[in-house]
């Protein structure tokens, strides 16, 4: 299965609620599989949160034991306002597979860890980046971004030029880890 | 000369054997080992010894960028080098922030610390850096030792 | 009865031996480990935000710098998203001249890993002799693109430059060259008592736990699973090319040293069959001067030295990108360092970590 597409022109979103993986699917959770498209030869499939890991139990006895990646995006201007893409792999017909979930800004989504050790980074980063919270997972802390640091960056309304500039140059001024002072110190 | 004789011996053995402190942060990193491979050899100056610690090194070289998470530590590790120390800026990151005008970075780490030769460059090629650390010999020259407040820098009578 | 008490070290993200800005805080009891810790975000520069706020041409010379040891890739995992968002087919030549690119990337990148991992262990002739080689690679990379470590060498539908003359007759020149000099290396380490006591059973990973924290690259190879990019999703010219994966047996670092050396061969065998069969014709597809996308989300990955390194990208109709991720395969190799190192002495922490092969640049983003 190549990855690159061998037709000229942007290809079309196309519908595979027909697929035959999609079907089986489809019998055993019903109306929470939401949607399913091909766009050139990768399959996405829509579905909603409370499934997420029974459907991925179920992908795993169908050879689909490989977590490639977890995604987080927000999207201000739907109703629901972030997204998250998880990609599996099959090792035995090399097929990959995406499920987008969306949600809203405070509800939980239940975490992978169980499942794939790997995916607690992962979360961990969507948590940091965009704010969206996971049930049952381990560690749930900042990672990339310093303690201490308000916000998230990779929200749409976050600046790309930052919030507080400044460097954090006196440990002595500055929370342990660096960063700008906590709202009560600023007048300080 | 210009320089009375006790200035010069000491400028000219300090100057052949300064002891640089290893702090490759980022892609200048790579460029720094590239000068001290064997062909752009920087061992024929003198500054072949790359110290692990801050208080065995006379020379900071600040390559790649500096994050707002890391500069405490920069601050830090610098105070704690010993007189007389010098620090050479490697890289448009080092010097003014290079292309990342974003939350996270410092534009230039003369926000933080006292620079002496800024190499520009992205990242600098292994000759750009010994040119920059020619500059830097030349600055140790003329440094006046005695009769000079502590923590000043004056150029020798 | 004496109180045994487990002591906090920090080994802070200034350290002659962490590659880079990496902050480990180990519990040991004695001298052995009973956790690690890593901190990491010391090199976070806000990437990703950066990309959304430049259009799809403007973001290749940013790719440089994620894997700051292996340009090529990086650029070439970029162009093939957007290529792939937009259907686009990249020209025959330019498909050879992409493999190659990256062929000379991946055995560059081996040669400085088995520098610092060596350099680590405390052997300190191999740099010398591999960063001799590595500048016989930087010399090709500058004739071609005009620079040495940050290449910029792909653009979206094909390369900037054709080969230059001459640059095949070096390149064949080098192949020959390297082809002894790879004995050099093994002399000095394979065989070595010293090497095969410090590598041999340090940081063992069992093949199921490797495909539970999703481990790519060498550290998959060299528990026994064979699984490559190139081989699992092909793409470019590499169905038409003859090659081995070399796999290992025990999953130790000693075994990932074995697979990491037979690659380097592989990937000169590639290259003597790519000055083969290399055709001439266009290098780069013509109409893409202002790129537009119809709103879609794509992923599209590579086989980098590191590991398997893929993008997402989701466009929305606008000639910036609305969200680009990076599937980073250091970041997520270095989760399993904690299960890697528990039980070890201090000293293999710095074995394991050279293992792994990490790159900060990567990882912090």
């Amino acid at each position: 299965m190549s990855q690159q597409s061998e037709k000229k022109g942007q290809p079309e979103y196309l519908d595979a609620m027909r697929n035959p993986l999609v079907i089986k699917l489809k019998e055993k959770f019903k109306e929470n599989i939401l949607d399913a498209k091909t766009y050139g030869n990768e399959l996405t499939i829509w579905i909603s949160k409370d499934i997420l890991i029974p459907l991925c139990k179920e992908l795993w006895e169908n050879n689909f034991i490989y977590l490639v990646d977890i995604m987080g995006i927000h999207q201000p201007n739907k109703e629901k306002n972030f997204a998250l893409s998880y990609i599996l792999h099959n090792f035995k017909n090399n097929e990959r597979i995406r499920l987008k979930v969306e949600i809203k800004e405070s509800e939980l989504i239940p975490s992978l860890t169980e499942i794939w050790k790997g995916a607690n980074w992962l979360e961990r980063e969507a948590y940091d980046m965009f704010g969206i919270l996971f049930s049952n997972h381990p560690n749930l802390e900042r990672i990339l971004m310093w303690e201490g640091f308000e916000g998230h960056p990779l929200r749409k309304d976050f600046p790309l030029k930052g919030i507080n500039t400044g460097a954090a140059i006196y440990p002595d001024v500055y929370p342990e880890g660096g960063g700008p002072p906590k709202k009560e110190d600023k007048n300080a | 000369m210009g320089i009375n004789l006790q200035d010069f011996l000491i400028n000219w053995c300090r100057k052949y054997s300064v002891w640089p402190f290893q702090f490759g942060l980022a892609c200048c990193a790579i460029e720094m080992m590239a000068a001290l491979d064997p062909r752009y050899d920087m061992s024929r100056f003198g500054a072949e010894v790359f110290r692990g610690s801050p208080r065995q090194a006379d020379l900071m070289i600040v390559a790649g960028t500096v994050t707002e998470k890391m500069a405490p530590m920069v601050k830090r590790l610098y105070e704690q080098m010993v007189e007389p120390k010098w620090v050479l800026a490697m890289g448009s990151c080092a010097t003014s922030g290079g292309p990342y005008k974003t939350y996270a970075v410092v534009q230039g780490v003369d926000q933080i610390i006292p620079v002496d030769v800024y190499v520009p460059g992205c990242p600098p090629r292994p000759e750009a850096l010994i040119y920059g650390f020619n500059l830097l010999q030349e600055k140790i020259m003329n440094y006046r030792n005695f009769g000079r407040k502590r923590g000043t820098y004056e150029p020798a009578k | 009865m004496l109180d045994v008490q487990e002591l906090e070290l920090n080994m802070g993200p200034q350290h002659p031996a962490t590659h880079g800005v990496l902050r480990l805080i180990l519990k040991v009891d004695g001298e052995r480990i009973v956790d690690a810790k890593p901190v990491i975000g010391y090199l976070h520069r806000g990437t990703e935000k950066l990309f959304e706020n430049q259009t799809y041409p403007m973001n290749v010379p940013h790719t440089d710098r994620l894997d700051y040891i292996a340009a090529a890739t990086n650029n070439h995992a970029y162009c093939g998203a957007v290529e792939k968002l937009l259907g686009v087919e990249v020209p025959r030549r330019a498909k050879f001249i992409r493999v190659m690119l990256d062929e000379l990337q991946r055995i560059a990148s081996h040669l400085v890993w088995l520098a610092t991992h060596a350099l680590d262990i405390g052997a300190m002739t191999p740099f010398f002799y591999t960063f001799r080689e590595r500048e016989l690679i930087l010399d090709l990379f500058e004739e071609y693109c005009g620079a040495r470590l940050t290449l910029n060498c792909m653009t979206i539908g094909g390369v900037p430059e054709d080969l230059p003359e001459g640059w095949i007759d070096k390149l064949k020149e080098f192949i020959s060259i390297f082809e002894e000099k790879i004995w050099d290396y093994e002399n000095l380490l394979t065989d070595n008592r010293i090497w095969k006591k410090r590598t041999i059973g340090v940081g063992i990973i069992s093949p199921e736990d490797a495909i539970n924290y999703g481990l790519t690259g060498p550290p998959l190879r060299g528990s026994g699973i064979k699984y490559d990019v190139r081989r699992a999703i092909p793409y470019e010219v590499y169905p038409e090319l003859d090659f081995e994966i070399p796999i290992g047996k025990n999953g130790d670092t000693y075994d990932r040293y074995l697979v990491r050396m037979e690659e380097m061969r592989q990937s000169i065998r590639i290259l003597k069959q790519c000055i083969e069969k290399i055709p001439d014709g266009e290098i780069q597809t013509k109409g893409l001067k202002f790129i537009k996308p119809k709103p879609a989300e794509v992923y599209f990955s590579v086989e980098a030295p590191k590991g398997e390194l893929g993008f997402h990208i989701i466009s929305d109709g606008s000639p910036k990108p609305y969200r680009v991720r990076v599937r980073p395969p250091s970041f997520i190799n270095l989760q399993a360092l904690p299960s890697m190192v528990k039980g070890h002495l201090i000293a293999d922490v710095v074995a394991v970590i050279g293992t792994l092969d990490i790159v900060l640049g990567e990882i912090d983003r």
